[in-house]
């Protein structure tokens, strides 16, 4: 082979080389920082394989983080990212201000009609579905099987409060730093809000009414409150208005709640490898009070396209793999089907192996159980069950969370923190124009 | 007279300086001990944390999750890159403002201070706005630049408290031998402030290393410094301790250990001009 025939060759491959890498579509990806969607990072080789053309360069961050960053980037249009990774909270709301892609479009083998309703109902807007879940979840009981043995007791699937509140007396033994209940105490719409929104929702309590007048002023809020700061004080641990998921979730895992009341993915942490009481939780619904309603949540963290993106293609290859049937199998055959993301569909519920895993019918059954378009006893003008979708809501929710969170820590009362929370409401409606 | 220290009094201010020390540096302790422990181990009580085994599982995990190397390097670059770009800047600068004051210096030194004091969350948007339109998201220049300027106002100050200790008649002298302006600034007055120049120089690095606001929000991926990779083992659903201790870890280490050798430079330089 002469020299001249040698550098042509060359010169072919390496200009088909970087034909190739010029092909290549790279995408930004934002996430949270939890179990599943670090496990996801795990197995992209998968994805290359089947997608030698897209590269996907991942930006995980905490919650809240995120949730700053991608609203800049996604209210300015800055371009950033290409897929996001948000909550339920936000999908209405940016879908109404048509700052999504729709996904109607993705394949048929994607089975959108698979999806759970009450996940599905929340991600769309105006029959748009404007993110794919990736996980769901909603909040139930995680108690200890043994103490509530010892104490000569049973716990129903589905109790009430006055069960809850009988359990969290006959468990705690503050002497051996055993409590009765673990509940959220610190301060944040997502925090001691979003698990007091619920459980008021269980009253007969409601944010507003249909006129969009606040309700704190209100016997239901009242008696919510009432009961909430009656069982932590008695049967709590100390220092709880410091507390949210990850301080109640080490108290757990160490031994020190008998009962806990909380998201339903901490299931998969009280029975893991880190926890020492793992062979000893039982699982029942969020309680009631009979008034048809109980008090567990809705939550789902979906894949959404901003508009703004020029790589709608290959985003939307992402989403559907990442929020496939396959993807589900696919960490089946890895970690274990405990391991799978739980709560988006219902191919999974029905599936032999997946009805072997402890919490999955628990699971299951609180995620139906919620309907976020009828939150409460009362109809309301809003959508969200321990949330209320309107961009008002983040920073309303804090400011009443910092009050109850007070009331807990005992450096105001009940009802000055009510009253606070209905002034403060009803300032921020009626700027917001909702109360003319 | 100098006055008598006794023995008693300089023996109870040494433990309080100590105790005051160690509480300082307490959590930062902490966090490098629990970085040595597993995620279950992490989270027990105090002294049966201590007594759990030890292991470096999770820097091993946190290594094979992220690429902290691109993270290292990018806040060295934009640490450095701002602290120099600040210095080109200010020299010039604190000279004029020390040695040829106008009517104004006085004003304009504190205006420059007072940009210092609005929240950085107020300006967002329009940034936000500005670096989207040049291009400039996610760029390692672009943070520089950002870094140069939040950092200006603290490092014009700091030279200008030094400069001002150098006697103008030394300047004079030069002038009167034939310097020219860029020799008197290079030769004369840097020469003289080297302990002042370092120590800003010293703080900015430190200052935009540690930086956590704009990091964050003007970057992605490639142009991340070690601030997005710690917040990237943030979690409030799921205790990684271990793994966000190690991250810390690995994140404050660099600067740590600057600081530790130049302390001598850097508080020396703090403490210029301090006693008259």
């Amino acid at each position: 082979m002469n020299k001249t025939l040698r550098a042509l060759l060359g010169a072919t491959a390496l200009l088909t080389l970087a034909g190739a890498a010029a092909a290549e579509t790279t995408i930004t990806v934002a996430t949270v920082n939890n179990g599943d969607m670090i496990r996801m990072q795990g197995l992209m080789d998968d994805f290359y394989a089947k997608n030698p053309d897209i590269k996907v360069d991942w930006v995980t961050l905490e919650e809240n983080v995120l949730r700053q960053k991608v609203t800049t980037d996604i209210a300015t249009k800055g371009g950033q990212f290409d897929v996001l990774t948000i909550g339920t909270y936000e999908v209405p709301i940016w879908g109404k201000q048509g700052w999504l892609v729709g996904l109607n479009d993705l394949p048929a083998e994607w089975d959108k009609a698979d999806l759970l309703p009450a996940i599905a109902g929340g991600l769309t807007v105006d029959g748009e579905l404007y993110a794919a879940p990736f996980y769901g979840e909603s909040s139930m009981v995680m108690y200890r099987k043994d103490l509530m043995e010892a104490a000569g007791m049973t716990m129903p699937d589905a109790p009430t409060w006055a069960d809850i509140k009988a359990a969290a007396a006959a468990m705690t033994d503050k002497s051996k730093e055993q409590y009765g209940i673990c509940l959220r105490g610190k301060a944040g719409w997502g925090e001691n809000m979003a698990f007091l929104t619920a459980m008021s929702n269980s009253y007969g309590a409601k944010w507003f009414d249909e006129s969009w007048n606040p309700q704190f002023d209100g016997a239901a809020w009242k008696a919510t409150l009432t009961d909430y700061l009656e069982l932590m004080n008695n049967y709590g641990p100390p220092g709880a208005s410091n507390n949210g998921f990850n301080e109640n979730l080490s108290l757990m895992q160490t031994g020190h709640c008998g009962m806990w009341i909380d998201a339903t993915v901490a299931a998969s942490f009280v029975t893991g490898k880190d926890s020492q009481v793992a062979d000893k939780m039982g699982f029942a619904l969020a309680p009631d009070n009979g008034l048809g309603k109980r008090s567990n949540w809705l939550w789902a963290w979906s894949l959404a396209i901003p508009a703004g993106t020029e790589k709608v293609d290959a985003a939307k290859t992402f989403v559907a793999w990442a929020t496939s049937k396959e993807y589900t199998q696919l960490v089946a055959s890895k970690e274990g089907w405990a391991n799978v993301p739980p709560g988006t569909r219902t191919s999974l519920y029905e599936n032999p192996e997946y009805q072997k895993v402890p919490f999955a019918k628990m699971t299951l059954d609180s995620i139906n159980s919620a309907d976020p378009t009828n939150p409460t006893v009362d109809p309301v003008p809003y959508v969200g069950v321990q949330f209320v979708a309107i961009p008002e809501f983040q920073g309303m929710a804090t400011a009443t969370g910092q009050q109850f969170s007070a009331a807990l820590a005992g450096t105001t009362s009940l009802d000055d923190a009510l009253a606070a929370s209905q002034e403060l409401a009803k300032t921020e409606m009626t700027k917001a124009g909702y109360i003319k | 007279m100098a006055r008598k220290i006794t023995t008693n009094r300089k023996l109870a201010m040494t433990i309080l300086a100590w105790t005051i020390g160690f509480l300082i540096f307490f959590p930062i302790l902490w966090i490098f001990l629990m970085s040595f422990k597993s995620e279950a181990d992490a989270i027990k009580s105090p002294f049966q944390m201590l007594a759990a085994p030890w292991g470096l599982e999770s820097y091993g995990e946190v290594q094979t999750r992220s690429n902290y190397t691109r993270f290292f390097l990018n806040s060295v670059v934009l640490s450095v890159g701002s602290t120099l770009l600040a210095l080109a800047i200010a020299i010039p600068a604190a000279w004029a403002m020390a040695f040829v004051p106008g009517k104004r210096t006085k004003d304009l030194l504190m205006w420059m201070l007072s940009t210092k004091m609005m929240p950085a969350v107020g300006v967002l948007v329009p940034m936000y706005l500005i670096f989207r339109d040049l291009h400039l998201l996610d760029t390692r220049t672009g943070l520089v630049i950002v870094m140069t300027l939040i950092n200006l106002p603290i490092v014009i100050w700091m030279l200008y408290t030094y400069f001002k200790e150098i006697p103008g008649e030394i300047l004079e002298a030069a002038r009167m031998d034939g310097a020219n302006l860029r020799s008197e600034i290079l030769y004369i007055l840097t020469p003289m402030a080297v302990p002042g120049i370092a120590s800003t120089m010293l703080l900015n690095i430190i200052l935009a290393w540690n930086e956590a606001f704009w990091t964050l929000q003007l970057t992605t991926s490639k142009a991340a410094p070690l601030t997005q990779f710690i917040a990237s083992y943030s979690s409030p659903e799921g205790l990684f301790y271990a793994k966000l201790s190690a991250a810390s870890t690995m994140a404050i280490a660099p600067i740590l250990i600057l600081g530790w050798f130049s302390q001598k430079q850097l508080v020396r330089g703090l403490t210029f001009g301090a006693v008259k």
